[in-house]
Order: structure tokens, then sequence, then C-alpha cells
């Protein structure tokens, strides 16, 4: 099991650079398997571009109470990268002038954050169509000063999106009585109690689904039909969607592949279900990304690559929603994990 | 020479065949795709089916291919686990079952 982040561990793939070179060498450079622009100009979608903006997403730190082995951030308790009271400022005032009609914040747990509860009530003042917090649910439960987050979020009208292995591994737990399964059982029932994806809530509760080894998610409608049967059953726990969403090939996913021996084939598994309609709606032709320290990305992903914006616009504090439509989008080959199958995003699949 | 029978990159070729019967070749995987569909039974049914069938037959192509179906469609370890060994008692009973035949044999030759 995973206690410590890459970085911690001054793993060589903390290192960005060295994520983007694998990506780009082996059966990519040998061309056993086609470069993803290569692959979105067979149907004349390169340049990818973004779009008019519909959501910004925010991620407030890399601090998590969890170390997922899959996580794409690297986060973990040894993460020092905690976005500050004055990068917030910056994005209340890009908030107040965004066409965009969800905010959307992210970490790390972003509940880690210190001034996480000050930037969600300053920022639900304003009056953001969807104000999405993507919550792991066991931080609720990881300490007391977190106990009345489900009260939190309801008294802000907060959409919850949330992150949950699989139900089965619930059988195992369950009879274990311990571990993240339980604790997030419990989160959810107390999410249920106040209110949160009860059948006609309009307290959003959405959870996102990530496969828990080196395949693709399942159909995301029949996989949302197998978790509500099963939590309601075992646990009479309600929720509203189910999104799921495929591991992209980088950081501590990458390091599982490559340590599994199992890096060429989900890269083969990914472009052969390449779907070249999913690429219409990729999530970074709609979103933009804010790192910790202000500055912008075309998705998470890239911002954990380190792949800046194709724009004079670099950072929070120099925002031209303007200028920064119509951009190039930065692209390589992690992005096949977007663009497989159903296609997949942040909120789930894209096609 | 290739030192073994198998190799698992072959599996990903399986499509080739259609290359030297193509009339043949796409009426097999018309028909292939649409066995897999939902009907009566459901695809997830369908792929356990083909995972008992496969290990019954010890094709590893077939074992690789719906094992990783499988674990896709959220199908766990102990329904997997389970459906082998109904292979296996189909596979076991076949054999012992014909152990009338020879116990009819042996009542008739034996005095
Ligand atoms: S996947 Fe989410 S909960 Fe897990 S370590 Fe990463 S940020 Fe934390
Ligand atoms: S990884 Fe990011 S840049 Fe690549 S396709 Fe996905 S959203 Fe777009």
């Amino acid at each position: 099991m995973v206690t410590a982040s890459l970085h911690k561990r001054k793993s060589d793939l903390a290192n960005s650079k060295r994520q983007l070179e694998i990506l780009s060498n082996g059966i990519f450079q040998s061309e056993d398997l086609p470069k993803f622009a290569d692959k979105i100009a067979e149907t004349s979608q390169f340049p990818l571009r973004s779009k008019t903006l519909e959501v910004l997403q925010i991620n407030v730190g890399y601090m998590c109470n969890q170390v997922c082995e899959h996580c794409h951030v690297d986060a973990g308790p040894d993460r020092q990268e905690i976005m500050t009271k004055e990068t917030m400022l910056q994005c209340l005032e890009v908030i107040k002038k965004t066409g965009a009609h969800t905010l959307d914040l992210t970490g790390g747990a972003p509940e880690m954050n210190p001034h996480f509860r000050w930037f969600v009530d300053e920022a639900s003042k304003i009056g953001i169509k969807d104000f999405i917090v993507r919550s792991n649910l066991t931080i609720i439960k990881a300490n007391k000063k977190f106990a009345d987050l489900p009260e939190f979020f309801k008294s802000h009208n907060v959409h919850v999106v949330s992150s949950m292995p699989h139900w089965t591994q619930g059988k195992t737990d369950k009879q274990r009585g311990t571990g993240v399964f339980s604790q997030s059982i419990e989160a959810l029932k107390e999410l249920n109690a106040v209110g949160y994806g009860m059948p006609d809530s309009n307290l959003r509760l959405d959870l996102v689904y990530n496969p828990s080894g080196a395949f693709l998610p399942a159909n995301q409608a029949s996989l949302e039909k197998d978790f509500k049967k099963a939590l309601l059953e075992d646990f009479n726990i309600h929720f509203h969607n189910l999104f799921a969403i495929t591991n992209l090939p980088i950081s501590r996913f990458l390091d599982y592949l490559i340590a599994s021996d199992n890096y060429e084939d989900y890269m083969y598994t990914l472009v052969e279900a390449y779907n070249p309609e999913a690429v219409k709606n990729v999530m970074c032709t709609n979103t933009l990304s804010v790192s910790w320290d202000g500055y912008l990305y075309d998705c998470d992903f890239n911002q954990m690559l380190q792949l800046p914006v194709n724009s004079k616009v670099k950072h929070i504090s120099e925002y031209n929603e303007y200028l920064l439509k119509g951009r190039p989008i930065a692209i390589s080959q992690h992005c096949y994990g977007c663009t497989a199958g159903a296609g997949s995003s942040c909120q789930g699949s894209v096609t | 020479m290739q030192k073994t029978y198998y190799d698992p990159a072959d599996l990903k070729k399986f499509g080739n065949i259609s290359d030297w019967n193509e009339e043949l070749g796409k009426k097999f995987f018309d028909y292939y795709g649409k066995v897999f569909e939902e009907g009566a039974l459901s695809e997830r049914e369908k792929s356990l089916i083909a995972l008992a069938v496969a290990h019954t037959i010890q094709c590893p192509y077939c074992i690789d291919a719906y094992t990783g179906d499988g674990l896709q469609r959220g199908i766990t370890k102990a329904e997997m686990m389970e459906a082998l060994h109904v292979a296996a008692a189909i596979r076991g009973g076949a054999s012992l079952v014909h152990g009338v035949q020879m116990m009819n044999k042996v009542n008739k030759l034996d005095m």
C-alpha cells in the first residue's frame, strides 16, 4: 500500500518532465501506437481548441488525508502546496466576472485548506449556478473539526461530488469494520441525513467511480444502476448520479502502471478504445483549471504535468476570458484517457 | 522462430483473420458482436458465461480477454471464481457421469 506521495518518496515520477518523456517515448516513439496529435488529425480535430468557458475548476491545494494509489494529483498529508488567501481573493474577482455557469473546487482534500470555509462562504454569495465541491467523504470522519461539513455544505447549497470505491469492496471492509469503505459509507449516511442525494432533494450528491486497476470503467449508466441497487440494499444510501472516470496515465497511476508492468497494455487499451466523437467534448474545451498558486491550465491533468495554457494570459491575476477563448490545448498521450470509449471528464462520460 | 505457440500480442490481431477471407470473417465478427449485446441475458451475465467457457476450452486468449472484460464491468473476484467452479463442476461431472457407462460395461462383462 502507498503511504507517501511520489514527491515525498523523491520518486523519478514526481518530476512532470519525466512523466511527459515516458508518455512520448517507447511505443509512441517507435510508432507502434500513434501520437494523440496524429490520431485527432485523422478526423481533422487538430489542433484541439477551447470553446466558451463553462466550468472554472480551482485546485485549492494538494494536501489530502488519503494517499490513494491511483491519485493523479499525487496528493497526500505530506504535500504542502496550499492556495493562499491572496490567490483566493484573485479567484473571487474572476468568479464575479466569469461567464462560466459552474465553479468546481478540488484538491487534494479542499477542506484541508485553512481558508476553505471562508472561500466557500464568499464564493457562494456571488451566485454561480452550480457550485461543486469535490469531497473525498472520509475527510468528514477524519477529525472532529470536519464533522459538521454536511451541514456546512447544505447551508451554502454546495453540490457535493464524492469519490467512491467500488461498492463490492464493502463486503470485505464491512466485515473487517475499518478502512476507507466503511468511513465513506458513514459519511454518505450523514450527507443523506441532512438531505443530500435524496430522491427529490435539490441538494445534489453525485459519486465518482474510478476503476481500481489497469482497466477501463464500464458503461456509466449500467454502473450507476449497480451502485444504486447495492448501496440502497446493503446500506440504505441514496445518491443522484454516478460519474465513471477513466484513470489517466500520469502521476501515481502512471507509477502503478509501470511498476505492475501494465503500462504498454494500458496504452494499447486506451488507443484501441479511442472514440473520435468523445474528442468533441473533452473537458478542456469548456473548462479552465487554476492551480493552488494561481496558474492557469487546460485541465487538472495538464496542471499536474505542468503543461501551461497556450495563451498570453498565464495567471489568475491577469485573467481575461476573451483572450483565453479559442486557445490551442496543450496535449500529450495522456489525453487518450479522455477519449476512450464513451470519453471521460470530471463530469463522467462525454458522449 | 517463435518459441511458444501462444503470444499475448496475437490477441490484438484477432481481427486479422478477415484478411484471408473477408466475407466469412465479417460474418463471424458481426455474429460475435450481436451475441454479446444485452438481450434476455445481460451483458454482464454473458461475460461471466464467456469466462467460464473460456476456462473449459482452456483458451488463453479468451481467458485474458474475459478476465479484463469482467473487471471492467465490475464483476467481482468472488463471482469470477464461482463461475469457474461451475465450469469445473460440469467438466468433472462429465467425466464422472461416464462412470455409469463403465459400470454398465463391467456389470455386463463380469460374471
Ligand atoms: S484521489 Fe482524491 S482522495 Fe485520493 S489522494 Fe488523491 S486527492 Fe486525495
Ligand atoms: S487530458 Fe486535459 S488536455 Fe488532454 S484531452 Fe483531457 S482534458 Fe483535454
